[in-house]
């Protein structure tokens, strides 16, 4: 009995009981299919993450207050409020000596904020930025124009707004010099920017960006920064500028250099390393779940292969009576488990591509900027974990119809 | 005649769980190449267990078994598949073809375990289906015929790999009398007319008269070993017997 014979009789099991075969395979389809939508669902979240990061440009680097261990996220994400960091030390590092790859920067103030225009409410965020912030995070207003530096040093109670704050509160209309309350003060609306997106998860055009020494006096009442951006002259130079940074920083806030510092200097790359973790982590912990099913399934498919053998004691006998030696039939079983647990996982890596593919389109049809891939590692890893279940579950059986007595088998009712 | 089978004092018991049957208790006979030998007995007698040794099913406990001049007795487990694979045949009481397979498959199952090219093997099973008069019914499953019909696919199933010695284990117990008859015609014809060996297991004295000679067996010894006087011959062989 050669291997195609094998193959051969397994096909025609299941042309003999379509059902049955369908069923055992069921377990094995969904398992395989869910670990190829989980990979495929991963990559399309991570690549939305990391679209977005590198939207902002890949030679920025921020800095957060408080000292963060490198390989896990800035210690303020926690929520926990540091105010070390001073809106003076973003522009000392402005200094063309000392850090000649630092082109600008612009400090981050955030707080949530009632908006209103006439009666016009809208639920949204203030942020407080420097007026480099257009150039720093490569973005532009659609009408108007941004605040200066000028309003920023005068505490101008001037807006800019974010594409969706511009559609809530004034839907067509042109908002430019008109007054928006925010909190309790009126800032005048000077420009629009336009759309940005999601970005981490913020939606950037539901906020409204004011100067931040306007936005640290009147808005939050307070005299730090939340965090900070600089962008940097060339993507080579980003060490070499980090390292510039931090020296500033340390000398302004006295801390002797190998001393634990009280700031957290990151580049583009750290975010995405760290993000990348975070995503990696969530996937496959997904994909062990989806292992379990692929568990289950396999014991499943043991179950029914060992009533199969148990419903074909005779046939056994038959086949060993005339002349088929004991490996040859376990060879057999074994060959038709590792078929339909095959069968069942390229089943499965079809159903488990069009479940990608409808994912992506429901999720672009939101607008993000999500990238429907399938890696060939996860498709060529759930043919290999298919047939290897097969294998592995098939082997009880088989053993089981290979040891059967070919006269107990024969006479078997 | 040449020497096919023969057996020395050939012993069988079974051990239950420290219960020890014996079975038979020390048979010897010699069967010549075309002879069409029926061994005859009550249930019980050891025939069936015979018929297991003589067809390698089965392991004998002493003794001594010679096939085609070479020792036997003592052959592993992969070894007495071979010799089921190239040297006998089976044809059982019920049947046992594989449900819902074509009569082509089910022939060709014993040449699954030789090394046969695809073309050979259905050159071949078409033949021996030709042979049983079932040419019409190649593409038919196995549970679309008549009882006759699958004994005499499982006729054509056992010839296919030209076997030395065909065993017939009570071909006739599931059949009517005329399909029994039909099959016993059959297995005449392949003896008489072919020159194959055959041995016939049965408890029916009508069915052991369709052979030449006739074992005995009784509390697992053979008690008779007889020519059939009035061989039974079925229609159409009478002519060749004579």
């Amino acid at each position: 009995m050669n291997f195609k014979d094998n193959i051969h009789n397994s096909i025609n099991l299941f042309r003999q009981n379509k059902i049955l075969a369908f069923l055992t395979m069921l377990g094995i389809i969904i398992g395989i299919a869910g670990v190829i939508v989980i990979i495929s669902a991963g990559n399309g979240a991570q690549s939305l993450i990391t679209n977005q990061i590198k939207s902002q440009g890949s030679n920025l680097v921020a800095i957060f207050p408080g000292n963060g261990e490198d390989e896990g996220p800035p210690v303020s994400v926690m929520g926990i409020v540091i105010t070390t960091l001073k809106y003076d030390d973003m522009k000392a590092l402005k200094d063309p000596l000392r850090a000649p790859d630092v082109l600008d920067y612009t400090g981050y103030v955030r707080g949530s904020a009632n908006a209103s225009w006439q009666g016009n409410k809208a639920d949204t965020s203030y942020v407080g930025v420097s007026a480099s912030l257009p150039f720093i995070e490569d973005t532009a207003v659609q009408a108007g124009s941004f605040f200066t530096a000028e309003d920023e040093n005068g505490l101008q109670k001037v807006a800019v707004l974010g594409s969706d704050v511009k559609k809530d509160l004034f839907n067509d209309r042109d908002p430019i010099n008109e007054l928006v309350k925010i909190g309790k003060h009126s800032f005048r609306v000077i420009g629009v920017m336009r759309e940005r997106g999601t970005a981490g998860f913020t939606n950037q055009d539901n906020q409204i960006y004011v100067p931040i020494t306007t936005a640290q006096k009147l808005l939050s009442g307070i005299n730090y920064v939340n965090f900070a951006r600089v962008k940097i002259s060339d993507e080579t130079r980003i060490d070499a500028a980090m390292d510039d940074i931090k020296e500033i920083l340390r000398e302004r806030h006295s801390i002797d250099i190998g001393a634990p510092i009280d700031f957290d200097v990151r580049s583009q790359r750290d975010a995405l390393n760290a993000l990348f973790k975070v995503t990696s982590a969530v996937k496959f912990f997904l994909v062990a779940v989806a292992a379990v099913a692929l568990l289950v399934g396999g014991i499943g498919i043991m179950n029914i292969m060992l009533a199969s053998v148990q419903e074909r004691v005779r046939e056994i006998g038959l086949r060993k009576a005339v002349g088929a030696q004991s490996r040859q039939i376990l060879s057999q079983f074994l060959v038709e488990t590792v078929v339909i647990t095959s069968l069942a996982g390229i089943v499965g890596i079809f159903l488990g591509i069009f479940v990608s593919y409808l994912l992506s389109l429901i999720v672009q049809s939101f607008g993000y900027d999500w990238t429907f891939s399938i890696s060939v590692f996860s498709v060529l890893l759930s043919v290999i974990v298919s047939s290897l279940i097969g294998f592995i579950f098939g082997l009880v059986p088989a053993r089981r119809a290979s040891r059967l007595d070919p006269i107990e088998a024969l006479r078997y009712e | 005649m040449k020497n096919l089978i023969k057996i020395e004092n050939l012993k069988k018991h079974f051990d239950n769980d420290g219960v020890i049957t014996h079975v038979l208790h020390g048979v010897s006979f010699e069967i010549h190449q075309g002879e069409f030998v029926a061994i005859m007995g009550p249930s019980g007698s050891g025939k069936s267990t015979l018929m297991h040794i003589l067809g390698f099913l089965d392991k004998l406990s002493e003794g001594k078994y010679f096939f085609d001049g070479q020792d036997v007795s003592q052959l592993d487990d992969d070894l007495l598949a071979n010799m089921r694979s190239q040297k006998v045949g089976f044809v059982f009481q019920a049947f046992n073809l594989l449900p819902r397979t074509t009569v082509l498959d089910n022939v060709m199952l014993p040449l699954m375990y030789v090394k046969l090219t695809g073309v050979e093997r259905i050159k071949r099973a078409k033949e021996a289906i030709e042979s049983v008069g079932l040419g019409h019914r190649i593409q038919n499953l196995s549970n679309q015929l008549s009882g006759g019909e699958k004994q005499r696919v499982a006729i054509a199933r056992a010839l296919i790999n030209q076997p030395s010695v065909i065993f017939a284990d009570e071909p006739t117990g599931n059949l009517d009398s005329k399909s029994g008859l039909q099959v016993m015609k059959i297995l005449q014809d392949l003896n008489l007319r072919q020159g194959h060996t055959i041995i016939l297991v049965t408890h029916e004295k009508y069915t052991a008269e369709h052979a030449e000679r006739v074992l005995r067996m009784k509390d697992g010894l053979v008690i008779a070993d007889e020519k059939v006087a009035n061989r039974i011959l079925a229609d159409g062989a009478s002519e060749l017997a004579k």
